[in-house]
């Protein structure tokens, strides 16, 4: 077990090989509960959140989810999060762990009065169930719910296991597979039944592995408030015409000028495991810094993200990061590196 | 099989007929977890006791091996090249690194099974 953001996390529990493989081609189960839940509750919580979020949520519908982020007046990520519309209308969240308490008071200094920030991280749980087979292991203890109906990033609400819950199409892994928010008293018994159905339980190794070839970020790695949207590759999240937020002014003025610098792909050979903090140099010149690296057993090569210079290691550049005892050879490509069965082409874009 | 001894940096050395098996304690590949790569040294080279003689690199760090006995090289696992996870699996018995021509004696500083069971459990927590 590990420590992460003051959660006894398990790193793992068989082996990253095995997890990975079960997440890759079968369906793996993840206890993500460590992940900040907060509601909101009043009439004007979804105008406040259009002020509060970089995405565009008028146009989420009950029963659907977006990826967001949140800036600081200056443009820099303070955290990346799932945006969810239950069916009935109201707006809730998922953050990460270790922003949690800060984000939650930023939401509440930027609530109105009409606006309350609840947050409901001690009182549910989650988890997530990822693969390709997930859906299919899912149906066997939701019976109720129509999984198939379900649209990449929408969101239902029933029962799973006998507990009450609320079911997204969403993850962190490249995959298919869904996202199961229920009552903390009941996680233990949900969680065992998921395994009696043919979930195998996966760890933050085998998570951060996944989330890696899947190119998606993590935060407090790939972004924090120093880099704005931009330099992490995360301009798509933002819309600038869609009136007032916190962060937008700075913002308009990065898009305008271009980012000084971008997160790239690297992808090294079977004996170089790009480290977080490790120099990344195109014939000889510094031109980055790892953000984030590992082993892909499944891909047998080194990936990661490197935040470089914008312009200095395009796609296909050859570059050298540095390991250790000298540095080991690799290349920019093209993110994700790795698609997986996740319903849209266009990727798995969820938060850590 | 001779009587297994460890040194504080997680390896063990098991010596019968003056050949010494070195390998990394169930600990140490639980503490790595799954291991990726090994660097180990060649058949011949001349190690000293506690020479860096290798690196296991593992998904979450890379460690430096550390000779628990002087000698000789004579043999390398190369089943580790194409299956790094046998130290894993099998930390104690096919995921041994290396075999040495052991020259002069156990040194004193390496510790009993007991004295190491101890410094994992201090260590695990």
């Amino acid at each position: 077990m590990v420590d992460f953001a003051g959660w006894e996390m398990p790193q793992q529990y068989s082996s990253v090989r095995e997890e990975h493989a079960a997440v890759r081609g079968a369906a793996g189960l993840f206890d993500v509960s460590h992940m900040g839940r907060v509601s909101f509750r009043g009439a004007g919580a979804g105008e406040f959140l259009q002020g509060l979020v970089t995405n565009d949520i008028a146009g989420v519908g009950p029963g659907h989810a977006q990826y967001n982020l949140i800036c600081n007046q200056a443009g820099g990520v303070l955290d990346d999060l799932v945006v969810y519309r239950l069916p009935d209308g109201s707006w809730s969240a998922v953050v990460n762990a270790s922003n949690r308490i800060k984000d939650v008071e930023w939401m509440r200094a930027h609530a109105g009065s009409g606006v309350e920030v609840l947050d409901r991280s001690r009182e549910t749980a989650l988890l997530a169930l990822q693969g390709p087979r997930a859906e299919s292991v899912l149906a066997r203890l939701a019976p109720g719910l129509d999984l198939g109906a379900i649209p990449y990033f929408g969101v239902a609400e029933g029962e799973v296991a006998g507990a009450p819950a609320t079911v997204s199409r969403t993850g962190y892994t490249g995959e298919d597979g869904f996202e199961i928010l229920l009552p903390a008293a009941r996680v233990g018994a949900v969680w065992d039944a998921l395994l009696e159905a043919g979930a195998v339980p996966a760890g933050l190794a085998a998570r951060d592995v996944c989330r890696l070839e899947a190119g998606l970020r993590l935060y407090g790695n790939d972004m924090d408030e120093d880099t704005n949207p931009y330099q992490a590759g995360l301009g798509w999240t933002v819309k600038l015409d869609k009136g007032d937020f916190v962060g937008r002014q700075a913002l308009a003025g990065v898009r305008e000028r271009g980012p000084d610098r971008v997160l790239a792909g690297i992808r090294c050979g079977e004996r170089t495991i790009p480290r977080h903090g490790a120099g990344v140099s195109r014939a000889g010149d510094r031109v980055g810094v790892v953000t984030s690296g590992t082993h892909s057993f499944f891909l047998g090569a080194g990936i990661g993200m490197a935040s470089v210079t914008a312009g200095a290691a395009p796609v296909g550049a050859r570059i050298e990061v540095e390991s250790r005892g000298g540095a080991g050879d690799g290349e920019v490509v093209k993110l994700p590196f790795y698609r997986g069965s996740v319903k849209t082409a266009a990727s798995a874009r969820q938060s850590g | 099989m001779g009587d297994r001894r460890y040194t504080e940096t997680h390896e063990w050395v098991d010596v019968e007929d003056g050949v010494a098996t070195i390998g990394i304690t169930d600990f140490a590949q639980s503490q790595l977890g799954d291991v990726v790569f090994l660097e180990l040294p060649r058949q011949g080279r001349k190690l000293s006791a506690g020479e860096t003689f290798g690196v296991i690199e593992s998904v979450k760090a890379a460690s430096d091996l550390y000779a628990p006995v002087a000698g000789t090289v004579l043999e390398v696992n190369e089943r580790l090249v194409s299956n790094p996870e046998l130290v894993n699996k099998d930390p104690l018995g096919e995921g041994w690194l290396i075999k040495v021509q052991a020259e002069g004696g156990l040194p004193d500083s390496l510790l009993d099974q007991a004295a190491y069971a101890r410094l994992a459990e201090s260590g695990s927590h």
